[in-house]
């Protein structure tokens, strides 16, 4: 086999490898279901569960997109804003530091005071929890232009805007898709917290319920769903990415 | 004679405080079409020069005046290429040449409407600096000399009557260099442009230039004005010759004095 085909195969290969040593450690160690049940018995409750696994997980996916999608909004906003203004970077840097700073689990209960227990509280916190590093690699992109870039325009008589829209925004876009796929898996997290603490529904509230129950596959199983979920969606950011700014991928060209 | 580009007793302060002045009493004159070239030692404050003439930068105290006017803002009549040659990685060649006439006016309201005239005007300055064809190649498929052209193209494509360049061949190996100074020194002479070229290389000033001005180490101050009297068009031939050697040996004498004197 060649060493491309060996690449394409590796994600499969490294996937189905772990779980074939995680369901030899189970058995060759005799762990409990209780306390680690092996892909098997996981696999079992997929299918027990699915229909409940499905409309949840479904839900879940509802509350991160918005979230995701919201945070995408005022990240690119507020990015944008950071890095072409210093009086704002300067004005900003410690609030936004300062906020990212609270752990997101702990804003959750006032999520329910103010907006009830729903579907509110999950997108809030999925939106809060993710856009952060939107922000912040917005910023970067926009503080790393050229100095003569800035000249040549400059002395053509360009303005703020126009330099933000020729060169500012297309060149921290690659720094904006490295965000999102950090923004999204943070929006998987933010989502199923609000679920566990404030919701009926999704991936983290039946994760809760199963707690409960002491079903321990069940859990594992919706753990596995949202991985899923995750790398799905990061593998729909990856084409866009590609498609919007394959030529910041240069160096990987030569090599395809 | 009269000035096309003029700085008067000029200095200048980066920052706008008290610290030492990046150029101080500087002035000098160049002429409707002429080509001008500054050398002077590394940090000699040329390139501040080329920020107060094209209005970048605001001088501390003393005036700057091109095409008749005091320099208060950005004076949109300057085409400006550097040593690296800063082409937008995510647009064509072709489409960072039209950036410029996106940028300034009449173009400006004026390219949508006639965006075909504009690319063939882009495409027959792509031809005239030897890169026919190249302009749907993005920048990063080209070599740091076609890089260069594209550049230089890319300062005259809004036909500008001021063309900046600073160590615009800095980069590049010596036979390049070379072929680069015809370029420049044939766009110059079709198109009438006034030049004002800062450099290190004293043949490449010699070669191209009418007047070459000497910069004392910072702060920068024009120490010597040198005319080049070669007739034009000039064939690299004349580098070789002694007369050529001579006025190079000259000007090699003041950058001397003025690295002692710093």
């Amino acid at each position: 086999m060649t060493r491309s085909t060996w690449l394409k195969l590796a994600p499969y290969l490294f996937t189905i490898g772990f779980f074939l040593i995680w369901e030899a450690a189970c058995r060759l160690f005799s762990i409990s279901t209780f306390i680690l049940p092996p892909p098997s018995a996981v696999w079992g409750a997929l299918v027990q569960y699915q229909k409940p696994l499905y409309t949840n997980a479904f839900h879940t996916l509802w509350m991160t997109s918005l979230g995701f999608g919201l945070s995408i909004v005022v990240g690119l906003a507020l990015g944008l804003l950071v890095g072409s203004s210093k009086l704002a970077y300067a004005g900003l840097n410690p609030l936004l530091v300062g906020f990212n700073s609270i752990p997101k689990v702990a804003v959750v209960p006032i999520l329910v005071i103010w907006f009830g227990v729903g579907w509110l509280p999950p997108v809030l916190t999925a939106f809060v929890i993710s856009f952060f590093p939107i922000v912040v690699n917005v910023a970067t992109g926009l503080a790393t232009i050229e100095p003569e870039t800035e000249d040549v325009l400059k002395a053509l008589g360009a303005s703020r805007l126009d330099i933000m829209t020729k060169v500012g925004i297309p060149r921290s876009l690659p720094y904006l898709f490295g965000a999102l796929k950090v923004s999204i898996t943070l929006a998987y997290v933010g989502s199923v917290i609000g679920e566990q603490n404030a919701s009926n529904l999704g991936l983290g509230n039946l994760i809760t319920r199963a707690s409960a129950d002491f079903n321990v596959p069940l859990i594992f199983a919706a753990l596995i769903v949202l991985a899923v979920l995750g790398v799905f969606l990061v593998a729909i950011v990856d084409v866009v990415e590609n498609r919007m700014t394959g030529w910041a991928k240069r160096s990987q060209m030569g090599n395809t | 004679m009269t000035a096309f580009v003029e700085l008067y007793d000029v200095t200048h302060v980066y920052g706008g405080g008290d610290g030492p002045p990046a150029v101080e009493g500087l002035s000098l004159k160049v002429r409707e079409g002429e080509f001008a070239a500054i050398v002077g030692p590394s940090g000699c404050g040329k390139s501040t020069m080329m920020k107060l003439a094209t209005g970048l930068q605001r001088p501390k105290s003393g005036t700057v005046i091109v095409d008749g006017r005091e320099v208060s803002e950005p004076i949109k009549i300057t085409g400006m290429a550097f040593q690296n040659p800063v082409m937008l990685p995510w647009r064509t060649t072709l489409q960072n040449l039209l950036l410029p006439l996106e940028i300034v006016q009449p173009h400006r309201s004026r390219l949508r409407a006639n965006k075909a005239e504009y690319v063939a005007r882009a495409e027959m300055l792509l031809e005239t600096v030897g890169l026919k064809g190249m302009g749907s190649k993005f920048p990063w498929q080209l070599s740091g000399g076609m890089q260069q052209r594209a550049s230089l193209c890319r300062s005259l494509i809004h036909e500008p009557k001021l063309l900046m360049l600073d160590e615009p061949f800095g980069a590049l190996d010596a036979f390049t260099r070379e072929e680069l100074w015809c370029v420049i020194r044939d766009l110059h002479a079709q198109r009438g442009v006034t030049v004002i070229l800062v450099t290190h290389d004293l043949r490449e000033a010699v070669f191209l230039a009418d007047r070459v001005f000497c910069m004392s180490a910072r702060p920068g101050r024009i120490i010597a004005e040198r005319e080049i009297a070669f007739a034009r068009p000039r064939d690299l031939d004349i580098t070789y010759t002694p007369e050529f050697a001579a006025i190079v040996h000259e000007l090699r004498g003041h950058i001397r004095e003025a690295r002692a004197v710093a």
